[in-house]
């Protein structure tokens, strides 16, 4: 039980950790922002007060100290400095080390702490530093600062009669309550027999007690902590002290009902009674009844406002492991491929029931198939904040001068994705502050701002996202990679290749036109690492570049890596399916059409000529082509290009299945389905089938 | 009379490819399959069968013939697919074997099993763990990790070659 909540409590750490790198970097580019301040503060007060709940005594005391210095920064005591944002963002990566320890069980680099507390004292201003060390050195770190907003709580303690027995004294409860906050005590006397019914040593008197205070639930909860069992207890936030202040207070009838002393129905006899207000004014003549009727047209109007965003409170989360979410998809999975399946049968039964039957499961199959991917979704912002960080760090290391600019946080992924993706992003980043972005100096004399910009960008496009990461650096050094390449053996030194090929080059591996190796790139591993990692996301990556104007890297990153929706087709015996969001458009290929091609692979298609391969040669499967055949017409970067088959099979979900990594190599197909009737079918990559072919013809 | 790496008396699953009788560490087998269809994979060498669908799971299977060198394995009532567990630089992987005919299962005690000899054999000795004498005949012991293992290097080899 208690590991439970350990566990939850590094989750929620390690959230907090994230928000709190977020807002100080918020932070840096706006010191003055009271509400990041605020949230910084938040942040931090979480931490240490759970860490200390749960005897993560080292964190909540290294927190506290950083939180004091930030309770200065809160009460304008202290100004937003660089040096604090950088003291700060090392203590929240000690933080993480103190917590990354606490699972690890590794030795804690005490001294770095050590370091960072001082560092943050002598910033304190001359006044308050005495103050605070005093209190730092009684170091009582459960002990909290007041924080947050008041809040009104209504609590309802109504011991069991025996409590007396236990040694409990409510009253000395009661008076704890008191410390916490302003508090109005009701004693309810109702309970109280009969004297000569009554038991001396029992209690009978229950109490309400309205409590303001600005401390948090688990304080209140603190207070009843050993008479939880002996106790009927209700605790209830009745004002959050954040609500609009112009909402009415809260009526009577409401405030019982909530209570539990009055049920609706009663309550609802009760107004029953009473004549509307409105009513009333007209009865009198005071008011018109169509003044009356705007009125109310009006409340009604706020009304509604009021309700949405009740709703939209409402919203709440809740935390699962991703391996049950993997679970589920994986069922989803195997419950789209028994779909099929029965959809299939269905279709031989010729049985309208049953076909029923089975388009309903489609149906639902479908919807709980997206669902399930849903959830999964995550918005790739997340990611964004690390690399906010790593930028800041890295240039400041560099003495570079460089401002990083995202762009739709909110493009949302699946999640193995996003992690997956991690990685590619740190590189191509890195290389683009170490080797992309040039020092303040050079770029004044290039009559650019001294501030580089890198913009780092999702979008959805299809069923793909798109990342770029643009900078406004010195771009690639095409001459150089060339020479560079031609070196390797990469390219022969005659042969003249566009652009695109040639910035191609940099993803071989051990490739880097680097002068000489620093700690951050050089070593010329990288970017085919980058190129491995994106393709197994089954993406794509392409670069463009403009000397001394900058670079754009663009990846193509599926939003999912396990079901998708695709074309399923035929050739001979073997079944294939083309990814759907590629495939523009089927079009016949006949006897006729070949023989008036005279050997050229281009069929006309509306007046445009369209290449097209012949998968049934290049597969090279045997047997006869049949009389009319398919093309399959795909749009693939951008051109045109079919791929010939026997024939279209139609619309099918592909649960996707990797190969495994004994056909890891082969080009052109990315992975395998089920069908149906148990038959694998195999998924076509386009974009790389299509790159395997121009290589061989280039090289023939 | 022994051979280094192989302390314990071990079962082992003894199987048949032409008329020559392998066996391969019990530990390794996970079930034995009878042939169903198989999926080719376009532009991947001959060994290599393709794919099965075993109850939901894709898993590629490679004719054990001819990467012995011997010719394709031809389908009889016999032929079945052993499905083992496989290390994989580090990776268990799991892969179907076509094999012509699955004999028994044996056990071995070191003693009786003996170092592969160098010469005579048209297999690879990096495959062999060992000889192991059973009712008068020898069976040959295959190493299953090395022997796909270094089917992936020829996998990748073959596409380069393909694509150069």
């Amino acid at each position: 039980m208690i590991e439970a909540h350990i566990i939850t409590y590094r989750e929620e750490a390690n959230e907090l950790l994230t928000e709190l790198e977020t807002s100080l970097l918020e932070l840096e580019e706006t010191p003055e922002d009271s509400e990041l301040i605020g949230r910084v503060f938040r942040a931090m007060h979480t931490i240490k007060g759970s860490g200390a709940m749960f005897g993560f005594d080292e964190i909540a005391g290294f927190t506290h100290e950083v939180e004091t210095v930030f309770d200065m920064v809160r009460n304008g005591k202290m100004a937003v400095t660089k040096e604090l944002l950088n003291l700060t963002l090392r203590a929240r990566d000690h933080i993480k080390s103190l917590l990354d320890a606490s699972v690890s069980g590794e030795a804690i680099d005490c001294a770095r702490g050590d370091a960072i507390i001082s560092g943050l004292r002598l910033l304190l201003p001359e006044d308050v530093s005495m103050e605070v060390v005093q209190s730092v050195k009684v170091n009582v770190p459960a002990v909290e600062l007041p924080s947050g907003d008041n809040k009104i709580w209504r609590i309802r303690l109504k011991p069991i009669p025996e409590i007396f027995l236990s040694g409990t004294n409510p009253l000395a409860l009661i008076n704890e309550l008191r410390n916490l906050g302003n508090c109005s005590v009701i004693a309810h006397t109702d309970l109280i027999p009969h004297l000569s019914e009554m038991n001396p040593e029992h209690c009978y008197l229950y109490w309400d007690i309205i409590l303001t205070t600005n401390r948090g639930l688990d304080a209140i909860k603190d207070v009843f902590i050993f008479c939880e069992d002996d106790c009927e207890l209700k605790i209830d936030l009745v004002d959050d002290g954040e609500s609009d202040t112009d909402q009415s207070p809260r009526k009577l009838g409401d405030i019982l009902i909530e209570r539990g002393d009055l049920n609706p129905a009663e309550m609802n006899r009760i107004l029953g009674m009473q004549k509307r207000f409105g009513e009333l004014a007209v009865a009198v003549g005071a008011v018109t009844p169509d003044k009356i009727q705007s009125a109310l047209v009006e409340q009604q109007q706020i009304k509604n406002i009021r309700q949405e965003r009740a709703a939209q409170d409402a919203a709440v989360s809740i935390r699962v492991p991703a391996e049950k979410l993997d679970q589920l998809v994986n069922l989803v999975g195997e419950l789209v491929t028994v779909q099929a399946h029965l959809s299939q049968t269905a279709a031989f039964q010729n049985s309208a029931d049953v076909t029923a039957i089975a388009e309903e499961i489609e149906r639902l199959t479908e919807s709980l198939r997206d669902t399930a991917l849903n959830i999964r979704m995550l918005p790739i912002g997340s990611t964004f904040t690390k690399f906010k960080r790593l930028v800041r760090d890295l240039s400041q290391e560099l003495g570079k001068e460089i401002e990083m600019v995202t762009e739709g946080a909110e493009t949302e992924l699946d999640k193995t994705v996003i992690e997956r993706l991690n990685d590619p992003l740190v590189h191509l980043i890195r290389n683009s502050i170490d080797h992309g972005i040039e020092i303040p100096g050079v770029r004044r004399a290039a009559g650019k701002p001294a501030q580089g910009t890198i913009h780092l960008g999702a979008v959805h496009s299809g069923d793909s996202v798109l990342i770029t990461i643009r900078d406004d650096g010195a771009g690639l050094d095409r001459d150089r990679i060339r020479e560079k390449a031609i070196e390797r053996g990469l390219m022969s030194a005659t042969a003249d290749l566009p652009d695109k090929d040639i910035y191609n080059m940099i993803f071989a591996p051990g490739f880097s036109t680097a002068a000489k190796v620093t700690s951050v790139s050089g070593r010329g591993v990288g970017m085919d690492v980058v190129k491995k990692g994106i393709e197994s996301l089954r993406g794509s990556i392409s670069i463009s570049s403009n000397r001394g104007i900058g670079s754009t890297i663009t990846l193509r990153i599926p939003l999912t890596l396990a079901i998708i929706e695709s074309l399923l087709v035929r050739i001979d015996s073997s079944y294939f399916v083309l990814p759907l969001s590629h495939v523009e458009e089927c079009v016949e290929l006949t006897r006729e059409d070949i023989k008036n091609a005279h050997g050229r692979n281009l069929a006309h298609v509306r007046g445009n000529l369209i290449p097209y391969i012949p998968l049934r040669e290049q597969f090279e499967i045997s047997g006869n082509r049949p009389d009319i055949e398919q093309i399959v017409i795909t749009a693939i970067n951008g051109s045109k290009v079919g791929f010939v088959v026997d024939s279209v099979i139609g619309e099918h979900q592909t649960v996707i299945k990797t190969l495994g990594r004994v056909y890891r190599d082969v080009k052109g197909i990315s992975g395998a389905t089920i069908l149906g009737d148990g038959t694998v079918a195999l998924i076509l990559d386009m974009g790389m089938l299509l790159q395997t072919i121009s290589n061989e013809k280039e090289t023939v | 009379m022994s051979v280094a790496g192989i302390t314990e008396t071990v079962q082992y699953l003894t199987f048949k490819l032409s008329e020559e009788v392998f066996a391969v560490d019990v530990a390794k087998v996970r079930e034995i399959l009878e042939i169903t269809t198989i999926t080719k994979v376009p532009q991947t060498p001959d060994f290599m069968r393709g794919v099965i669908n075993l109850r939901g799971s894709v898993v590629p299977v490679i004719d054990m013939r001819l990467k012995f060198g011997m010719s394709a394995t031809e389908q009889t009532v016999n032929t079945c697919i052993i499905v083992v567990e496989i290390n994989m630089d580090g990776d268990i992987t799991v892969l179907g074997a076509l094999a012509d005919s699955v004999q028994e299962v044996v056990e071995l005690e070191p003693e009786s099993i003996e170092s592969a000899p160098h010469i005579g054999t048209k297999l690879n000795t990096d495959f062999i763990k060992g000889m192991g004498k059973h009712n008068g005949s020898f069976i040959i012991i295959l190493d299953i990790d090395k022997v796909f293992s270094s089917d992936e290097i020829s996998l990748v080899r073959e596409n380069e070659r393909h694509a150069a």
